[in-house]
């Protein structure tokens, strides 16, 4: 009997977009391996729509606070409707990056020093002062990002107070939290996990080589715009120590069933934990689907595994 | 460290190295990604220059295609010729006259929507670097077009009495000063794209004698000129040109941009290329939606349809000046007498793109003005099309974006100018 799916995917984040093109990726892949799949916008109708269908299985591709910070997650567990993904907790602990920081710190992962500060703390304490402070203790470049977003979006390196101050208006306009992080200088990585009942597994490694230098939202969106090294480039035992990190992340964030890491390993082969992708990009371009298919799987094959873990 | 693995390299563009250089500027967008919102019915969008089509007589369009279908199907249904349907070009005739411009059926061609129209008429006569002239601002899909023809824009300083014609003869000696080829001005004349402004009527002339003085070919666009509030527009450039003047229109602001019908007229000589650049490029114009233009136009009363559109997007332009004065008094904008658009003019510092995600955020989206200038220009203006959502969105969408102001102004203030 196919089972019947239900995938979540839209919503009015800034990543509607990137979700839309996740969610039809998934119920493309789904349907070849004989799902019944249905796509739908989370809206008013929803909850009555998830009651009345009870679907075997729903698979959430939404991207940014609903789909990611737990809403969902929370919502479907009450309903007792199983799904793809992490629970709540989970998802709540990776979605907020500060926290998923300290986290990691705490587990003896190595993560770039940084400051998450909200746009009120500026106005209270003379943001010239606070951003001078920064830069000094943390020294230019810097990494500028939104404490909870995705995609790239609002994030800006930057070298100078000027640049600085730029990026600060940049990250607020897509939440009310930023955060500064020291710049580390090596090889980005992108490590995909997946757990199909028998613990979490690493999947090869992702080199990410943008042409631009900067791994932004054009970068990560347009075909031909990023190198892609599948597993990367890097020694066996550094990659190793990164997969390690990776698994680490996904079982200390209590994140279920797949999740993206994202790393850099720097010039000693030290990999450097920077943020966990609660629902990982599954687009044409994107990360994960890469690595399940360097692992020799078919994306069908992956994700009606994910499904049927789901419905355990 | 040496390398022990190596990896195997995608970008997932097995043909990246054999586009042609022009292919470069055709990048995903992350603003654009971020409209994908504005279908949501949360969001008030202000964005999208479309026409209110739920106004729309729609029995009308139901005849018209039950008589064509009845009548006609064996040519409806079949190729057409590549100028267009003779019927619908003489109803273009007489719509032209509203506007001025006396033509001959055989110096029209229909086209699918006007930008068609601009795309042929950019490859028949630019070549790379090449000089369009524009207005200050311009219309985003003009920008877009002459940008992907590699053509150098320049834009010409532009006021509420649309194109100056002075700072017109100014940029022209200046560039041919220092050895440019200029081919084009491409203008709106009517309640542009973006600005809302209208190109006065003594303008209208010197502008034409410019022209007319220094070879340039002028593409005069109109697809708002029928949707005047007050007075109607002074006459097209076209009646005044014949020679100098490529005339676009479309029916996709006055009946359904969903159709894609709009036309081109031309000298005969251009005319005689388009039509070969047409054939070779869509063999023909879409013969059904023309069709269905033509019956529609022959048996439905049109004229009371736009008529409607006029009284519709006058109320709705108020309502938009209204919220304008009531929540955002400060601000600078353009008061158009037809059309779609508000121009708005930010206060100084704020920067309309990046305040973009957190407007997405308060439910509203507008387009920045970056997107009308083919110069990096436009980031303290912001282009509000009040066509679409109905008057009453129209002021909360207004009323949203100036709490988003207000909170950008707030970071500016903190931080400093994002400049």
């Amino acid at each position: 009997m196919s089972h019947r799916v239900l995938i979540l995917a839209g919503g009015i984040s800034h990543e509607r977009d990137v979700s839309l093109k996740s969610g039809r990726r998934v119920a493309d892949a789904l349907t070849d391996a004989g799902c019944e799949v249905e796509i739908r916008e989370p809206d008013g109708e929803l909850i009555g729509h998830l009651m009345a269908s009870r679907p075997d299985v729903v698979w959430s591709t939404l991207h940014g606070a609903v789909g990611e910070d737990g809403s969902i997650q929370d919502l479907l567990s009450l309903a007792r409707i199983r799904y793809v993904g992490s629970l709540a907790d989970g998802a709540r602990l990776a979605w907020d990056k500060p926290t998923a920081k300290i986290i990691m710190a705490r587990h003896g992962v190595q993560t770039p020093t940084s400051i998450t500060l909200p746009s009120s703390s500026f106005r209270e304490l003379n943001a010239e002062s606070v951003l001078a402070m920064v830069a000094t203790e943390l020294s230019y470049p810097l990494i500028v990002k939104p404490a909870q977003s995705g995609s790239a979006q609002g994030v800006n390196q930057v070298n100078n107070a000027k640049e600085f101050s730029k990026a600060m208006i940049e990250a607020f306009a897509y939440g009310d939290e930023v955060m500064v992080e020291r710049f580390v200088e090596g090889t980005e990585l992108a490590i995909s996990v997946i757990d199909l009942g028998g613990g979490p597994v690493a999947l090869p490694a992702v080199e990410i080589v943008p042409e631009s230098g900067s791994f932004g939202y054009n970068e990560r969106y347009t075909p031909g715009q990023t190198d892609y090294f599948v597993p990367a480039r890097l020694p066996a035992t550094v990659l190793e120590a990164a997969a390690e990190v990776a698994i680490a992340a996904h079982s200390a964030l209590r994140l279920r069933h797949m999740s993206r890491i994202d790393l850099i390993v720097d010039e000693e082969g030290t990999p450097w934990f920077l943020e966990a992708n609660v629902t990982p990009g599954m687009t044409e371009t994107s990360l994960l689907p890469q690595a399940v298919t360097a692992s020799g799987q078919s994306l069908s094959e992956t994700y009606l595994s994910l499904v049927e873990v789901a419905l355990r | 460290m040496t390398e022990t693995r190596l990896g195997q390299a995608t970008n997932f563009d097995s043909w990246k190295h054999a586009y042609a250089k022009r292919a470069e500027n055709l990048a995903v967008s992350e603003v654009r990604a971020l409209f994908s919102v504005v279908s949501r019915p949360e969001v008030v969008s202000l964005a999208g220059g479309m026409p209110d089509v739920s106004a729309m007589d729609n029995d009308a369009i139901r005849s018209a295609f039950d008589s064509l279908m009845s009548s006609r199907p064996q040519y409806a249904l079949q190729y057409g010729g590549g100028q267009g349907d003779l019927r619908l070009r003489e109803q273009i005739c007489q719509i032209m006259e509203l506007d001025g411009v006396h033509g001959s059926v055989e110096d029209l061609m229909i086209t699918t929507g006007s930008q068609h129209a601009l795309e042929l008429i950019s490859d028949l006569f630019l070549d790379q670097g090449d000089v369009v002239l524009v207005e200050s601002p311009s219309y985003v899909g003009a920008v877009g077009i002459f940008r992907h023809k590699e053509a150098h824009i320049e834009h010409v300083f532009t006021d509420h009495d649309g194109l100056s014609p002075d700072a017109l003869e100014e940029a022209v000696e200046r560039l041919k000063a220092d050895g440019k080829r200029i081919k084009l001005l491409y203008v709106v004349p009517n309640f542009a794209n973006p600005s809302g402004v209208t190109l006065s009527e003594e303008r209208r002339q010197r502008v034409l004698q410019i022209c007319r003085d220094h070879g340039i070919l002028i593409v005069e666009d109109n697809p708002y000129g029928l949707l005047y509030f007050e007075d109607q527009p002074p006459k097209a450039l076209r009646a005044f040109d014949g020679e100098g003047v490529v005339y676009l229109g479309s029916f996709s602001k006055i009946l359904s941009p969903g159709l894609r019908v709009g036309y081109v007229l031309a000298p005969p000589a251009i005319r005689e290329k388009l039509v070969l650049a047409n054939e070779s490029a869509i063999l023909s114009p879409a013969t059904f939606a023309q069709m269905l233009v033509s019956e529609y136009l022959a048996t439905c009363d049109w004229q009371k349809q736009v008529a409607d559109y006029r009284n519709l997007y006058r109320t709705k332009r108020d309502a938009a000046l209204e919220a304008v004065r009531q929540y955002l008094p400060s601000l600078h904008t353009t008061e158009p007498s037809g059309g779609f658009f508000l121009w708005l003019t930010l206060p100084e510092g704020l920067n309309s793109k990046e305040m973009l995600p957190l407007a997405v955020t308060e439910l509203v989206a507008y387009t920045p003005g970056t997107a009308f200038f083919g110069d990096g220009r436009g980031h303290e203006n912001i282009r509000i099309c009040f066509s679409h959502p109905t008057a009453e969105n129209v002021k909360v969408g207004i009323h949203r974006l100036a709490n988003v102001i207000d909170r950008q102004i707030e970071l500016l203030e903190t931080f400093g100018s994002s400049k």
